[in-house]
């Protein structure tokens, strides 16, 4: 047939080519696909862009300057009139700073005459050497008279310079360190009683006001207790809902409420449920403020839809069949449910569970409203006490001026994601190893 | 005896009773426990569920109502002319009373006669053990103090009385219903259906909570100022008066607050739907399954990391690389380095948002673009389409609804989104279009007028319950649209 196509007279050159535009389609295609690897790239581009302007900022966190040197415990300055005796009371207000810059006044040499040489060097120590010293001296009170080495927590500024955080090019004026005291600090630093040191403050530490001394010590306890009460309060109760919907709900009016409104909880910003916390548990309760009952309560709310929501699916996962042969044997159906279906839907709840729980744990608005933004220096001894969360001391340290807390709140940062990726590779493992394809 | 006690004591009392429940129901059929209707172990359960169950449904009642009982007697003791006094001045001597009362609990008896009816050494012996009065207290209330500690201690020997009572009735009506027939079992599983019921109705408890608490204290607030001022209101200055001053109540206008959201939340958008939407169609057109399976939870990771983290990258990367790249080109233009982008910005805050997601619009979307059938596909690539037109052409018009759905519910993240906004986006609340400048959001608001020590009765923070019904509102109202498209578009394919 095609044979019948003839070409018109003087067509002896190649027969020219429709023009479908071919190339200019393959074009579009290329670009097509480029655009979608460039939006891939994007995102994961700043994915890794926003973990290493954390880690690069926060490693160094885990590091703390101190100075080592062999400080007197000088009766003169702790205890003159020799009363510790009788009025311990003597011991905890004694001038310890004064006690710790004389020790480094005598290593650098500084003559007891020069005040505004005993001021800079005042000035390279923490303020936390009073409660460090006032402990040692405390706990054994008979090193007073004698001298001892002690590692003493150096100055945030100090700490900034020999990380070599401070533009040392600026002018002297325009910076926190003096060239004083960075040459003293390079004296220590060669003598080598100056140097790095494992950070154990940062986990230890409540928050403080002084960078070199705040840790998220309180903040852990406090998100700890939360937690705790999430997955004690969150766990049954999501688990008896999911199975009541997933099992027993009569497909009715009702039961479609509920599904509706547990998608929409889901959904809903997570401050709503702070504003819920301080309307109810606070205001309407009684409940104390910044307690992490409190906290944990609202967490708890919040991630009941995520729970809801998994459970379901690992229960929607089991197979039929398990069911049907359970209740052939005369089980009744609550017997079936648990006693063969929720053991088999266990790995997935656990999973979902650890998820929600992940969420929570990340979690930073509601608990703002419900007065955590709180400086807690002590420890709390039950969740009814003042405590807070490792977020919001993330938040807080986040507002603070100092060069030296960016480097604090990411080391924060960096352990809060430690914890979120130990749980999430937890939930995976549990998936992986106890999952069952049906 | 405090209520932890009683409820230490009730779980003993259940463990008692289900070990004595089994034994007996076990020495009925004589050792064999095939002659009951039930297993030995739901009688237990059965009797260890009739002696607590209704002691710990008095307890709660009675713990819920004796407040209020207790505490209307004390205010109908106050003396006449105080009775005559405005209900928040009756509030204020009823919080002293009660102070006062818990503080005569921790003094000792010899303190309190030391102390003698003298309401100043009443108040420093207080402040002493650490419980500080606001002011000093008169002597009515010292006695109503007295008076309500008295009923207090009444109420509680009575509720412990009254519920250990009840839970010994229901252990021996039911120990003695045990026997051969009795079905056990199904009692107790009617039991353990109530319990699922009520933990499933939680989500609808608290949602009508989200309302109810956010209604009452907003209509505390509308009492105030008047709806329309603050729905239409185009000036926020929520002055914090000065305690007792009768200063002007400042102006709460939500226009500026839900502007500032909108851009942000549309800024986010314009980062967040090309990049997670091409993503998607990468991840779910072209991609081999192993690229898939290494950058889909690459991906996820950004929706894994806390919002307070992306709020902290705004603030301490982006803001301040956006502001020092805009100094730099406009040196570079007109020789001026003046940084035309501020740190705190509309565009710093949205970009950070957009980022954070990105992940929800790509997996979504990824779902609903491979839930299109491959029929569909097969039939466009046949006809000689190639992929990218088969994708523009048919693929993306039938999942248009569903990614419709999924882009409504990620704008509705968008506008409940705290903490980036908290950090990156400022706290002026300014009606303009500049997206280099600070805007301020309505979670924002919320956050800064309820943090800090605040009172329940002035507008400045009342109002954040206001701002919170409508921030509910719009993401519910988003989110249940959205959802009915999903489910409309699901119902085509099925």
């Amino acid at each position: 047939m095609t044979d019948a196509v003839s070409f018109p007279a003087g067509a002896s050159a190649k027969p020219a080519r429709r023009d479908i535009g071919i190339k200019r389609r393959y074009a579009a295609e290329r670009r097509f696909r480029a655009y979608g690897i460039a939006a891939l790239s994007f995102g994961i581009l700043f994915l890794f862009i926003l973990l290493y302007s954390v880690v690069s900022k926060g490693y160094t966190a885990f590091q703390q300057t101190m100075i080592t040197v062999p400080v007197e415990f000088s009766e003169q300055i702790i205890d003159k009139d020799n009363e510790r005796a009788t009025d311990p009371q003597k011991l905890v207000t004694a001038n310890y700073p004064l006690v710790a810059r004389n020790a480094v006044a005598k290593v650098l040499g500084v003559a007891e005459g020069d005040r505004a040489g005993l001021r800079a060097v005042n000035q390279m120590i923490s303020d936390g050497v009073r409660s460090q010293l006032r402990d040692m001296v405390v706990a054994n009170p008979q090193i007073v008279g004698t001298t001892q080495t002690v590692s003493l927590l150096a100055a945030g500024d100090i700490d900034s310079a020999f990380k070599g955080q401070i533009d040392l090019t600026v002018s002297e004026n325009n910076r926190k360190v003096s060239d004083q005291q960075v040459g003293w600090m390079n004296q220590l630093a060669e003598a080598g009683a100056l140097g790095k040191h494992f950070n154990t403050g940062i986990f230890v530490n409540g928050n403080s006001s002084r960078p070199e001394a705040a840790g998220v010590g309180v903040a852990l306890i406090g998100s700890f207790y939360m937690m705790l009460i999430v997955l004690v309060l969150s766990l049954p109760i999501g688990v008896a809902a999911s199975i009541y919907l997933e099992e027993f709900a009569p497909k009715n009016k009702f039961t479609d409420l509920i599904e509706v409104n547990i998608n929409n909880l889901a959904a809903v910003p997570s401050i709503v449920y702070g504003l819920l916390g301080l309307a109810v548990f606070i205001n309407f309760m009684g409940l104390p403020r910044s307690a992490s009952l409190v906290g944990g309560l609202v967490l708890t709310l919040m991630t009941l839809p995520t729970i809801i929501i998994a459970t379901r699916a690992a229960l929607k996962a089991v197979p039929p069949s398990i069911r049907a042969a359970a209740l052939g044997l005369g089980a009744s159906k609550m017997q079936t449910i648990f006693h063969h279906v929720l053991p088999l839907a266990m790995p997935g709840i656990l999973t979902g569970t650890i998820i929600g729980l992940a969420h929570a744990l990340g979690e930073t608005a509601p608990l703002l409203l419900i007065g955590m933004v709180a400086f807690v220096a002590n420890y709390p001894t039950t969740p009814m006490d003042p405590s807070t969360a490792l977020p919001v001391q993330i938040y807080m340290w986040a507002n603070e001026a100092e060069r030296a807390f960016v480097e604090r709140t990411s080391g924060a940062i960096i352990i809060l994601l430690l914890f979120l990726v130990v749980m999430n590779v937890g939930a995976i493992l549990l998936r992986r190893r106890f999952e069952r394809r049906w | 005896m405090s209520t932890p006690l009683i409820l230490l004591i009730l779980a003993i009392v259940a463990i008692v009773c289900y070990v004595v429940g089994t034994r007996h129901a076990l020495a009925i059929a004589g050792g064999v426990s095939s002659k009951l209707h039930s297993r030995p172990g739901y009688y237990g359960t059965f009797v260890a569920i009739c002696a607590v169950l209704p002691a710990a449904i008095v307890l709660a009642v009675w713990l819920v109502a004796s407040p209020f009982y207790i505490n209307s007697a004390v205010l109908g003791g106050f003396p006449e002319d105080v009775k005559a006094k405005s209900q928040a001045e009756q509030g204020l001597a009823f919080g002293m009373v009660s102070s006062l009362a818990r503080g005569m609990d921790v003094l000792t008896l010899e303190e309190i006669d030391s102390v003698g009816a003298d309401p100043v050494a009443l108040r420093n012996a207080l402040g002493a053990k650490g419980l500080p009065l606001a002011g000093d207290p008169e002597p009515y209330m010292v006695e109503s103090a007295g008076d309500l500690n008295a009923m207090n201690k009444i109420s509680n020997r009575v509720m412990t009385a009254v519920v250990l009572i009840v839970a010994l009735i229901g252990a021996g009506l039911s120990y003695t219903r045990i026997s051969h027939r009795f079905r056990a079992r199904n009692r107790v599983e009617r039991v353990i259906l109530g319990a699922l019921v009520v933990a499933s109705s939680i989500a609808i408890i608290t949602t009508i909570g989200i309302v109810m608490s956010m209604l009452t204290e907003a209509g505390h607030f509308f009492g105030r100022v008047p709806a329309w001022e603050f729905f239409f209101g185009t000036v926020w200055d929520p002055r914090f008066a000065a305690a007792g001053a009768a200063a002007s109540e400042g102006q709460f206008g939500l226009i500026p607050l839900l502007l500032g959201t909108l851009y942000i939340g549309f800024v986010a958008m314009l980062v967040a739907v090309p990049v997670g939407l091409f993503s998607a169609i990468y991840m779910a057109e072209y991609a081999s399954p192993k690229v898939r399976s290494v950058t889909k939870p690459l991906l996820e990771v950004l929706a894994g990391i806390p919002t307070i983290v992306y709020g902290f990258f705004a603030l301490t990367t982006v803001g301040p690389f956006l502001r020092d790249i805009s100094s730099k080109i406009n040196g570079i233009a007109t020789g001026d380095f003046a940084n035309f982008i501020q740190a705190q910005s509309v565009l710093t805050a949205g970009f950070v948002m957009g980022i954070m997601l990105i992940p929800y619009v790509s997996s979504l979307s990824d779902d609903i673009i491979t839930a299109v059938p491959r029929a569909l596909r097969d039939g466009s690539l046949g006809l000689g389409a190639t992929k990218s037109e088969t994708i523009k052409k048919v693929v993306m018009p039938a999942a248009l609804p569903g990614v419709v759905g999924a882009l409504l519910m990620t704008a509705s993240r968008a506008i409940g989104e705290t903490m980036i906004v908290v950090l990156a986006a400022g706290v002026a609340a300014r009606m303009q279009l500049n997206p280099f400048e600070p805007m301020t959001t309505v979670t924002v608001k919320i956050v800064s007028q309820l943090t800090g020590d605040l009172e329940f009765t002035s507008p400045q923070t009342l109002v954040a319950f206001a701002l919170g019904i409508t921030l509910f509102v719009i993401t519910l109202c988003l989110n249940i649209y959205a959802l009915f498209i999903v489910r409309k578009y699901r119902e085509q394919y099925e």
